[in-house]
C-alpha cells in the first residue's frame, strides 16, 4: 500500500460517535500511536522463543500413533515391540486416560485417544515417550494395531441418513432461520449452487509443548494456545484432578488462525508426563500438523434471491452443508454463523435459511479466520453479481441499495444498534480510484509467474467486488469474558492478562493502553498463565481488542480511581480535578504535582477486573433473537489478469476499506489486513486440502499451497472506515477478520469478470477455467 | 545415526563410495535432507559431495555445454552459462525460492529423478548425454537411459554423476512450467523446446506427464517439415496449434492431488504452441 493512504487512514476521521470514552493523549506510545510490537525485532532476528524450543534438564520427546483409516473398529493393540525399544519410557492408550476420555469445545465427544474405533485418518491411537525424537517415532511405528477397516463416509450431504459415526449421531446442529413472509416471491430470482473447499489455517509455527510434572501430582504444561483457560478445564477433566493442578503458560505461538482453539497435543503431553515423572516436550512434524488440528468447513450452499426490478431484496432461501469432520469441534457455532450471516450485510425483509454442520469421516473442521461466514460470503456475493446480472444493474448500485446499517434487522430479526457503516464502507472501497497497472513485459508478473508460461497478449483482465461481514466476539448467550489486573508500584505499570498473543498484536495493545490511562511510559505485561489470573476468553472471533482490550483498560481506571483517591486526600482535593500523564499526578488547576514513582513506591496499586460484553440471547426455532454482540464489515475490489488458456490468474490489485470502529495501532491495523488478504486469495485460488476417501493428500507445504510474494498483490487500504462502536473501548472493532472474509469471494468475481465464466467453486484451479 | 564422508575431491568421493558403494550421496541435500527429515530414507553412510571441485565445473564450447553435478541452479542462472543454455537457466529460474536455488544442484536433480524435475526436460531437447563414474569407470548415457521410471535411474551402487554435456544448437530455446501459484512450486507440467538451425531441427521434451520424460519425436519431424528455414519467417498460428496437440500426444498424464491428466495434456499443447511461436518470433523475445 502507499504510504500515503497510511497517512489518511491513521489521520483520518474523527471520533464523532456518543457513548465512547474519548482517547487521552500519552504522547506517542498510547493508544492510537503507531507502536511497534515489542516482540517484532527477536522474531525477525530469530530471537524469539517458540513453543518449539523449550527445552528443560533430562526431559523425553513424545510422539503419536495416528489411524491411517477413516474408519475402523480397533481390534487389538501391542505394544509390546514399542516397549521393548531401549529409550523408551511410556506407551500410553485410552485405557491410561485416567479421567474422562473425551474432550471438546462445546461438545466433548472426542477421545483423547482412540477407544476401540477409529473415526478420520490421524486421530490418535497410541503415545510414545522416549528420550530421543528417532526412537519415540520408531517405538510408535513399532506397535502393531490391528485394525477392522470399514466404509468411510465423506459426503455430509448424505451423513444425516448414514448408519451413525458416532453415538452423538451424524448430525452436529440443524439451524433454521424463517423471518418475514415467507410467501412473497421477487419479480427477478437468480439462484446458484456454490462450493467451498476445505482451507487450512496454515500456520508457520506447528503444534509443540512441553509439560513438566510436579511431586504434588500437579502438572505444568507450555504450550502455544488460543485460549489457556478452557485447556486448561478439559485437560484436567481428562486427567481426572482438580484445575488447580494443571497450570498452563503460554509459550510462543506460531501463528494460529482458529487451529489452536482446539486441543492437540495438551492431554497426551500432560498424560506422558505424569506417567513418567519427567518432563516431556512435542512438536509435530509439517505432515502431522495438517492432521493435527482443525481445518475450514468445506461448505455446499444453495440460493435463490428474490428482487423487486428495482433491485431491492425481497427475500433469499439458502440451504448451507457443512462438512464438520470426524468429532464436533466448534461446528455448531461455524454453522450459526454461516446461517445468520447468509444473506450477507443487506436489508432483507424475508429469508428462509436452512444450515447443516454434519459428521463424517474426514478430518474434524472447526474455527477459522471467518468462522463460517467466509463460505456464505462466497455465495451471497456471487448471488449479488448474478442478479446485478439479471437486473441488468451495477453491481456496487446493487449492493449500495440494499446495504444494512443502523436501524435495520438482521434476517435473525436482531436490530442494528451499535455502527455498521456498510455503505460507506463500499462507496470507500468500489469507488476508489481504479490502481493504474500496465500490463507487465516482465512474464514474472503475469499469470504463471516465474513459470514462464504466458505473455501480456495471452492475458484477460477483469475487476471484482465483494463485500462481507461478521460478528465480534461469542454469541448466542455466551458469556465469553476477559480478566485483566493491573498494578502500578514505583511508577511502573504490571499488566497480567491471559490473552493469548497469536501474532494479532496484543502485547502491543495491553502497553498502548496502560499507557494511556496511566500515562506512564514504561508497562511490563507479565507472561499469560492461569495460575494467578482468570480466563481471558479466547484470542479469536475478533474479540481480543474488544474484551481483553476492555479488561486492561478497566483494571488500569481501577488503580487510577485508587491513586487519585489517596492523592486527592492528601491534598485535600477533589479526584475529579486531577489526572495521572507524564508520569506524575497532576491537579487540572495546575497548582499541584507528584511523581507517580512516589505516589506508588513501595506499597503499590492494584485491581484484578473482569470485564463483560453485553448479555446475547439463544437463537429461538425460527432463528430469530439478539444472538450477537456487535457487527463488522469490509469490502474488497480484485484487479486480476488472468490466463484463459492455461486457466492462470495473477491478482494484482486489492483494494479494500473496512469498519474498524476505531484504529488504536495503524501498523498493525494493515497488518491484519494484508495477512487477512492474503488468508483470503489463498482460498479464491490455491488452498485446499485434497481428500480422497477421508485421506489428506497434500499433508506438506510442497503440495498445500500458500500464496507467496509473487502471488500478493499490492494492496491499497482506500479507507479505513473509523465510526467508533458504542460500547466497545474506545470505540475499537476486532479487525482481523473481514479481511478474509471478502477477499477471496471479490477475486473469484474478478476472475468470472475476466472469463465470462460462472465458476461456482472456490478454490478455483487451473482446470476449472482452461476446461471449464 | 548415518556415517558421514565430505570429500573433498573427486578421488575422495570415488574412494569414498568404493568403500562403501550403498552409501547415499548428499550434494545440496534440497531433496535427500527432506525424505531423511521425514523419516522416508534412513541412510546407513553419506558422501558428502558439495566440496568436490570438479562436481562444480561447466564449460561452454561452440557447440558445446558442459555443466558439472554439483553445479548450483544460482550458477546456471548466471551468465556466461546462462547465455549458452538458456532453457536451463530459465528452468532454474523456477525452481523453489533463492535458498534452494543456492544448495540444489543439477547432480541431485538428476539423481532424483522425479518426472517433475525441472532440469530434466531441458537436458532431454539438448540430447544431453550424462556422463557418470564408478568403480567400473566412465559411462555416460542419453537421458533416456538414466532415468528409467519414476524416481529411479540406471546408476549402479558406487557411481556418481559427474557431468552433464550438452548440446549448444543455434537457435532460441524456451523453458515454461506451470505450478498452482506464480513461484515455488513442483511442476504440474512443463516444457523445454529449443530450435536448431544448423540441423534444422526443433527438439521438445515434456516434465510431469509422463512416467519419464519424454520427447515428443512425432511432432518435432512435423514440424521441422513446415519451418521456414531459410528466411526466418515466424510459425504459422495453425502450424503452432497442430504442432501443440501432436506435442500432446507424446504426453501420458495421470490424475492426481496436484492436477488431472486432462488439464496436463491440454496444457502441454498450450505450453508447445506458444514454446514453438517464441523460438520462431520474428524480432526479439522477452526473456524474463
Ligand atoms: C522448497 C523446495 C522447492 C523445490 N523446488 C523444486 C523445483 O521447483 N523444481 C525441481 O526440479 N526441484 C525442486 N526441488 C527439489 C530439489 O531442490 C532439486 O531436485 C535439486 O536439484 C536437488 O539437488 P540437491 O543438490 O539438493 O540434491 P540432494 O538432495 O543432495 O540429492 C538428491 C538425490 O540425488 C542424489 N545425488 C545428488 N548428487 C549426486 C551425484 N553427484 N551423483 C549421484 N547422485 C547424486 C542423492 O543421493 C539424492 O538421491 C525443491 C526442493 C525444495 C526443498
Amino acid at each position: 500500500m502507499t504510504s500515503e493512504a497510511v497517512n489518511t487512514a491513521a489521520g483520518g476521521s474523527t471520533a464523532t460517535g456518543t457513548g465512547t470514552d474519548t482517547i487521552v493523549d500519552a504522547g506517542t506510545r498510547g493508544v492510537g500511536a503507531d507502536v511497534g510490537r515489542p516482540d517484532g525485532v527477536p522474531k525477525v532476528q530469530g530471537r524469539f522463543a517458540f513453543s518449539s524450543d523449550l527445552w528443560a534438564d533430562d526431559f523425553l520427546w513424545g510422539h503419536t500413533l495416528r489411524s491411517p483409516h477413516a474408519s475402523a473398529l480397533i481390534r487389538g493393540i501391542d505394544i509390546g515391540p514399542a516397549v521393548a525399544m531401549a529409550g523408551v519410557y511410556a506407551v500410553l492408550l485410552a485405557d491410561d486416560v485416567p479421567g474422562c476420555l473425551t474432550y471438546g469445545l462445546e461438545h466433548g465427544d472426542q477421545p483423547a485417544l482412540a477407544d476401540g474405533q477409529v473415526r478420520y485418518v490421524g486421530e490418535p491411537v497410541a503415545l510414545v515417550a522416549a528420550d530421543h525424537p528417532d526412537i519415540a517415532r520408531r517405538a510408535a511405528e513399532a506397535i502393531v494395531v490391528d485394525y477392522e477397516v470399514s466404509e468411510p463416509v465423506t459426503d455430509a450431504e448424505a451423513a444425516p441418513t448414514a448408519a451413525p459415526i458416532h453415538p452423538d449421531g451424524n448430525v452436529f446442529r440443524e439451524i433454521a432461520i424463517r423471518h418475514g413472509d415467507l410467501d412473497v416471491a421477487g419479480e427477478v430470482v437468480v439462484e446458484g449452487v456454490y462450493e467451498v473447499g476445505m482451507q487450512d489455517q496454515a500456520f508457520m509455527g506447528p503444534e509443540s509443548g512441553m509439560a513438566l510434572p510436579d511431586e504434588d501430582g500437579s502438572v505444568e504444561l507450555f504450550v502455544s494456545t488460543q485460549w489457556l483457560h478452557v485447556d486448561r478445564e478439559q485437560i484436567a477433566a481428562c486427567l481426572g484432578i482438580d484445575e488447580e493442578k494443571v497450570r498452563l503458560t503460554l509459550a510462543g505461538v506460531g501463528g494460529a488462525f482458529g487451529a489452536r482453539e482446539d486441543l492437540s497435543l495438551q492431554v497426551h503431553l500432560c498424560l506422558l508426563a505424569l506417567h513418567t515423572g519427567k518432563p516431556v516436550k512435542m512438536v509435530y512434524s509439517r505432515d502431522e500438523s495438517f492432521l493435527g488440528h482443525v481445518h475450514r468447513h468445506p461448505a455446499k450452499m444453495w440460493y435463490r434471491h428474490h428482487a423487486d426490478r428495482n433491485g431491492h431484496l425481497v427475500k433469499v432461501e439458502a440451504r448451507i452443508v457443512l462438512d464438520g469432520g470426524a468429532y464436533a469441534s466448534t461446528s455448531s457455532a461455524v454453522i450459526a454463523n454461516a446461517s445468520c450471516f447468509a444473506a450477507g450485510p443487506y436489508k432483507v425483509p424475508a429469508a428462509h435459511i436452512t444450515g447443516l454442520a454434519a459428521r463424517t469421516n474426514n478430518p474434524p473442521c472447526g474455527a477459522m479466520r471467518g468462522f463460517g461466514a467466509v463460505q456464505t460470503c462466497f455465495g451471497h456475493e456471487s448471488q449479488m453479481d448474478k442478479l446485478a446480472a439479471a437486473l441488468n444493474m451495477d453491481p456496487v448500485e446493487l449492493r449500495l441499495l440494499n446495504a444494512i446499517g443502523p436501524g435495520d434487522r438482521l434476517v435473525t430479526g436482531q436490530l442494528i444498534t451499535g455502527t455498521f457503516p456498510t455503505a460507506e464502507v463500499i462507496r470507500q472501497c468500489a469507488y476508489a480510484p481504479e490502481p493504474e497497472i500496465p500490463l507487465s513485459d516482465d512474464r514474472r508478473d503475469l499469470p504463471g509467474g516465474s513459470g514462464r508460461t504466458t505473455d501480456a497478449a495471452d492475458t484477460v483482465r477483469g475487476t471484482g467486488f465483494a463485500v462481507g461481514f461478521k460478528n465480534l466476539m461469542f454469541s448466542e448467550g455466551y458469556d465469553d469474558y476477559s480478566s485483566a489486573a493491573c498494578r502500578v508500584s514505583d511508577g511502573v505499570a504490571t499488566i497480567t492478562c491471559a490473552c493469548a498473543e497469536v501474532g494479532q498484536g496484543f502485547v502491543t495493545l495491553a502497553q498502548q493502553i496502560a499507557r494511556t490511562e496511566l500515562g506512564v511510559d514504561e508497562v511490563i505485561l507479565a507472561p499469560a498463565q492461569t495460575a494467578t489470573i482468570g480466563s481471558a476468553g479466547s484470542s479469536s472471533a475478533s474479540r481480543q481488542t474488544w474484551m481483553s482490550g476492555g479488561a486492561v483498560q478497566a483494571a488500569c481506571r481501577e488503580v487510577r480511581a485508587q491513586i487519585l483517591a489517596d492523592v486527592a486526600a492528601e491534598w485535600g482535593v477533589s479526584p475529579d480535578g486531577l489526572v495521572l500523564r507524564d508520569g506524575l499526578v497532576v491537579s487540572l488547576d495546575g497548582q499541584q504535582e507528584a511523581l507517580l514513582a512516589q505516589v506508588t513506591a513501595g506499597t503499590g496499586y492494584e485491581a484484578d477486573v473482569e470485564y463483560h460484553h453485553a448479555p446475547t440471547e439463544a437463537l429461538d426455532e425460527n432463528g430469530q433473537g439478539n444472538a450477537h454482540v456487535s457487527f463488522a464489515c469490509a469490502a474488497h475490489r480484485a484487479t486480476v489478469d488472468v490466463d484463459p488458456d492455461l486457466g492462470l490468474v495473477r491478482v494484482r490489485d486489492i483494494t479494500t476499506a473496512q469498519d474498524v470502529g476505531r484504529i488504536l495501532n495503524p501498523t498493525q491495523a494493515v497488518g491484519q489486513i494484508e495477512g487477512g488478504i492474503a488468508q483470503g486469495l489463498g482460498l479464491a485460488l490455491m488452498e485446499e486440502i485434497v481428500l480422497d476417501d477421508g485421506i489428506v493428500r497434500n499433508a506438506s507445504f510442497t503440495d498445500y499451497v500458500i500464496p507467496t510474494t509473487l502471488d500478493m498483490p499490492d494492496v491499497t487500504i482506500a479507507a479505513f472506515v473509523e465510526e467508533p462502536e458504542p460500547g466497545a473501548p474506545y470505540g475499537a472493532k476486532g479487525i482481523g477478520e473481514p479481511p478474509t472474509i471478502s477477499s477471496s469471494a471479490a477475486i473469484a468475481a474478478a476472475v468470472r469478470a475476466a472469463t465470462g465464466q460462472a465458476l461456482p467453486r472456490i478454490p478455483i484451479r487451473p482446470a476449472d477455467i482452461a476446461l471449464g | 545415526m548415518s556415517d558421514v564422508v565430505v570429500a573433498r575431491s573427486l578421488d575422495e568421493a570415488r574412494g569414498a563410495l568404493a568403500d562403501h558403494p550403498d552409501a547415499t550421496v548428499l550434494a545440496g541435500g534440497t531433496d535427500l535432507m527432506v525424505e531423511i527429515n521425514r523419516g522416508l530414507r534412513r541412510p546407513s553412510h553419506v558422501v558428502g559431495v558439495a566440496q568436490v571441485p570438479e562436481l562444480r565445473l561447466w564449460s561452454v564450447a561452440d557447440d558445446r555445454v558442459t555443466v558439472g553435478g554439483g553445479v548450483t541452479y544460482t550458477e546456471m542462472m548466471t551468465t556466461p552459462l546462462a547465455d549458452a543454455a538458456p532453457a536451463l537457466a530459465q528452468a532454474a529460474r523456477t525452481v523453489g525460492s533463492p535458498p534452494i536455488r543456492n544448495a540444489g544442484t543439477l547432480g541431485g536433480n538428476l539423481g532424483t529423478a522425479s518426472p517433475a524435475g525441472d532440469t530434466l526436460p531441458v537436458l532431454a531437447a539438448l540430447n544431453a548425454q550424462i556422463v557418470v563414474v564408478g568403480p567400473d569407470g566412465e559411462r555416460r548415457m542419453a537421458l533416456d537411459d538414466f532415468v528409467v521410471g519414476v524416481k529411479r535411474t540406471s546408476l549402479r551402487p558406487g557411481e556418481l554423476i559427474v557431468r552433464a554435456e550438452m548440446d549448444r544448437p543455434t537457435g532460441r530455446q524456451e523453458f515454461l512450467k506451470i505450478g498452482p501459484r506464480n513461484a515455488m512450486v513442483i511442476s504440474m507440467a512443463g516444457l523445454a523446446l529449443v530450435a536448431d538451425h544448423d540441423a534444422r531441427a526443433v527438439r521438445c521434451a515434456l516434465g510431469a506427464v509422463a512416467a519419464g520424460i519424454p520427447r515428443a519425436r512425432d511432432a518435432e519431424a512435423w514440424v521441422a517439415e513446415r519451418i521456414d528455414w531459410d528466411n526466418g519467417a515466424g510459425v504459422d498460428d495453425a502450424v503452432a496449434a497442430e504442432f501443440g496437440q501432436r506435442v500432446a500426444a507424446a504426453s501420458a498424464p495421470i490424475d492426481d492431488h496436484r492436477s488431472t491428466a486432462a488439464y496436463r495434456r491440454h496444457a502441454i499443447a498450450v505450453l508447445a504452441t506458444r514454446a514453438l511461436k517464441r523460438a520462431f518470433a520474428q524480432g526479439g523475445s522477452s526473456d524474463a
